[in-house]
């Protein structure tokens, strides 16, 4: 075996062995992880993108929100994220098993988006922050997207959700488009707000007897139980 | 890889003159997709930069938004600057290391085409709205199988360079080329396919995606860029690499941990704790092989090669870029410790060590080498001394620039990010003045990059300057080019 094959067969080694170790590994645990059915509540968690807002996460994607938000409430001594209000507890993986694309992203030009929902002004303001962020934050840095709206002329009754800006020409209003209404239900869906028993008690070094039992359940569901998904592990 | 035949240490000015005929065309046709590439890239960088700070500039062109022209400037300057003009130099390097005549480089051209045109597609692709939004993955799924294509068409000629040629012995440019030349399609199906193709659930996609980005940076840009640098530094400065023994050790030991080191992106994120350790920790141990390359790269200017630094601007790139190397891979090592991570992470910081790969280790690499291989191609000189100064300080200026300006802003805005009590507004407000330092920035790399563009035009194409030097012989100091068997000297 000659020096080049060697060097070949080496690389080769080194990249599959973190493959392995990192990707395949991950696949066969995280990957695995499956929706909690609580049996209080009678509901899997997370729940179910509705239509609209899967919609929503695909402009979310094309339009590179993710370049500027994250949506990953960080935990760690040193971070502030819970502190900032961005979500009440940590996000654990299992909050994403339901989003077809993960965008955790990797800078925070603005804040973390994970639990906007929680938090959202109303849908009026929202859509008017998406035109002109300076209009709803003055001195705000987020890029406008004028382009996610059209002017129409008015027929009949204006629609409730035309803007309220000035500049707009008389008997013409301007509203949001079918991919800003998608855009702004993904927004509003974004909250996790169900704690799962298992990740809280392991983030909660010292686990104060009875605090988190409530009526969530670590075992499966009865044999009645309705929905499949819902076994645990 | 000791040096067992010393014969022939240098290599004959004939053999070296065919060995470049047969890759001129291909080397130089990937060069200039290359330049426009970057000059593509830099000029949409700029326009990202300036939106950054000034919000309404541009703002109605949905194309441009920033969320779009972002990812489309990184992905013009990884796909379309780094791969063609990685490709172009390694094939070169190759061809000489290997002492290889290659036949049919039209192929060759073919293929570069056809990558470049699928790099055009993505961009397009990304700027009209079928982003991925995946860092470095954006192109639409479509595009990745035919760039995959061309990209293993281009890069098998370059190891057969390897197969077809006569020296016996393998240089350590050899196995950093070879190596990186082959992670990069293993890195880009493996996390393709688990991305797009047949996508992995929750998390797992964030640790695909960490992987994938820390490997295009560590595994191929920093590989191309510092085999560029162990050809370039012992060439110029007439001296051997220090202590050549050890640059195996660095090889392999920088190849194991960089391939785990990307898990570190992902720290105190919704990903399991092991795998942020093992990144963490794998990332710390990069402090072993950049010791060893260091010891090996600047070993050399000790003893009068610091002065060698004023006389050639080839030697001033590589010697650059030798010290980028060090300098971002200790900024992973700095930022896989658990109380530097959770500031510098998710901030500009982190950012700016990645353009530190990009540019300062491999761009730098391949400025110098195209400075030092594109006359030896077409058997004339430079026309225009000064613009390599203009552009080797342009872009110096520029990379301390946006470096200094982004990773202290980054960590400004990092410990106000971990300070809840001042509010966020004021967290964007105060990172607004490095933010603008790194847009003129832009502008001084952007303007470098013309002076690049414009010495190479006129150096390949301009007729009046063939038909002086059809008259003249051809230098003889550019021919003579003697390829000393570089690791022969380690004694
Ligand atoms: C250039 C970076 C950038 C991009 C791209 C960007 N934003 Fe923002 N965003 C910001 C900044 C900065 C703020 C904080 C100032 C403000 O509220 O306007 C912000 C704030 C927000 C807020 C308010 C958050 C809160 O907690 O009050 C929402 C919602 C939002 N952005 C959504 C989006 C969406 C949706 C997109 C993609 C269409 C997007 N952003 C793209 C920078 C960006």
């Amino acid at each position: 075996m000659n020096r080049a094959t060697l060097i070949f067969l080496g690389a080769f080694l080194v990249l599959t062995l973190s493959w392995g170790g990192l990707l395949l590994s991950n696949e066969q645990g995280y990957g695995a992880l499956t929706p909690y059915f609580d049996d209080n509540e009678s509901k899997a968690y997370p729940a179910l993108v509705p239509g609209l807002a899967a919609r929503g996460a695909l402009v979310y994607a094309d339009l590179g929100c993710a370049y500027c938000h994250t949506q990953q409430v960080r935990g760690g001594e040193l971070s502030a994220d819970l502190a900032r209000h961005w979500g009440d507890r940590v996000s654990y993986g299992r909050d994403y098993i339901r989003n077809p694309r993960v965008l955790l992203g990797d800078l925070r030009v603005g804040q973390d988006l994970r639990n906007f929902g929680a938090r959202a002004p109303a849908a009026a303001t929202l859509y008017l922050h998406l035109y002109d962020p300076a209009a709803v934050v003055p001195g705000s840095t987020m890029p406008p997207h004028p382009f996610l709206f059209e002017q129409h002329a008015i027929s009949g009754q204006p629609s409730p959700l035309a803007l309220k800006v000035g500049g707009v020409a008389p008997g013409t209003e301007l509203v949001p488009t079918e991919r800003a209404e998608a855009l702004v239900a993904y927004l509003l869906s974004l909250k996790d707000g169900y704690d799962f028993p298992e990740e809280s008690r392991k983030n909660t070094p010292p686990p104060p007897p009875k605090e988190k039992a409530g009526g969530k359940k670590e075992i499966a569901a009865p044999a009645a139980a309705p929905k499949p998904e819902a076994t645990k592990k | 890889m000791s040096a067992s035949k010393p014969s022939s240490p240098v290599l004959p000015v004939a053999e070296a003159a065919d060995i470049d005929a047969a890759v001129r065309l291909p080397v130089l046709v990937l060069l200039a997709f290359a330049i426009l590439w970057l000059l593509t890239a830099s000029a949409l960088g700029l326009v990202a930069a300036i939106k950054l700070t000034r919000p309404d500039f541009l703002a109605s062109c949905e194309w441009l938004t920033f969320g779009r022209v972002y990812p489309a400037a990184l992905n013009a300057l990884a796909y379309g600057w780094g791969v063609s003009a990685g490709l172009a130099v390694a094939l070169w390097l190759m061809a000489r290391l290997s002492r290889a005549v290659l036949p049919g480089g039209g192929l060759l051209v073919v293929a570069a085409v056809c990558w470049n045109v699928g790099v055009k597609l993505g961009i397009l692709g990304i700027l009209a709205g079928w982003s991925n939004s995946v860092p470095w993955l954006e192109m639409p799924r479509q595009v990745m199988p035919f760039l995959l294509v061309a990209y293993v068409c281009m890069a098998a000629w370059v190891v057969g360079a390897l197969r077809a040629g006569s020296s016996p012995r393998l240089y350590v440019s050899q196995w950093w080329v070879l190596a990186a030349l082959f992670w990069l399609p293993w890195l880009l199906t493996a996390a393709g396919a688990m991305l797009f193709f047949a996508p992995v659930r929750g998390t797992v996609q964030s640790v695909v995606a960490a992987w994938y980005a820390h490997g295009l940076l560590a595994l191929w840009f920093a590989p191309l860029g510092l085999g560029l640098v162990y050809y370039l530094l012992p060439k110029l400065l007439g001296k051997p690499i220090r202590a050549y023994y050890l640059a195996p050790f660095g090889f392999w030991f920088y190849a194991l941990f960089s391939a785990w080191a990307g898990a570190a992106r992902l720290a105190d994120g919704p990903v399991p704790a092991w795998t942020q350790a093992a990144g963490a920790i794998a990332s710390f141990m990069l402090l072993l092989p950049v010791a060893v390359i260091a010891v090996n790269l600047f070993g050399s200017f000790l003893g009068g090669g610091l002065a060698a630094l004023g006389r050639g601007v080839v030697l001033r790139f590589a010697a650059v870029a030798a010290l980028f190397f060090v300098l971002s891979t200790l900024l992973y090592v700095a930022m896989a410790l658990p109380g530097v991570a959770a500031i510098t992470r998710l901030t500009w910081f982190a950012a700016a060590s990645d353009y530190a790969v990009i540019y300062g280790v491999f761009s730098f690499a391949v400025f110098g080498a195209v400075y030092y291989l594109a006359p030896r191609l077409v058997g004339r000189e430079w026309p225009f001394a000064s613009l390599i100064r203009a552009h080797f300080w342009l872009a110096l200026a520029g990379l301390v620039l946006a470096g200094v300006s982004l990773s202290l802003g980054g960590l400004q805005q990092g410990r106000e990010l971990t300070n809840a009590k001042i509010p966020f507004a004021d967290v964007t407000q105060h990172t607004l003045p490095y933010l603008q330092a790194a847009t003129l920035a832009g502008a001084l790399l952007l303007l470098g990059h013309l002076a690049f563009a414009v010495n190479f035009v006129k150096l390949v194409l301009c007729p009046r300057h063939r038909a002086a030097s059809a008259a003249a012989p051809v230098p003889a100091s550019l021919l003579a080019a003697p390829e000393l068997e570089l690791e022969v000297h380690a004694s």
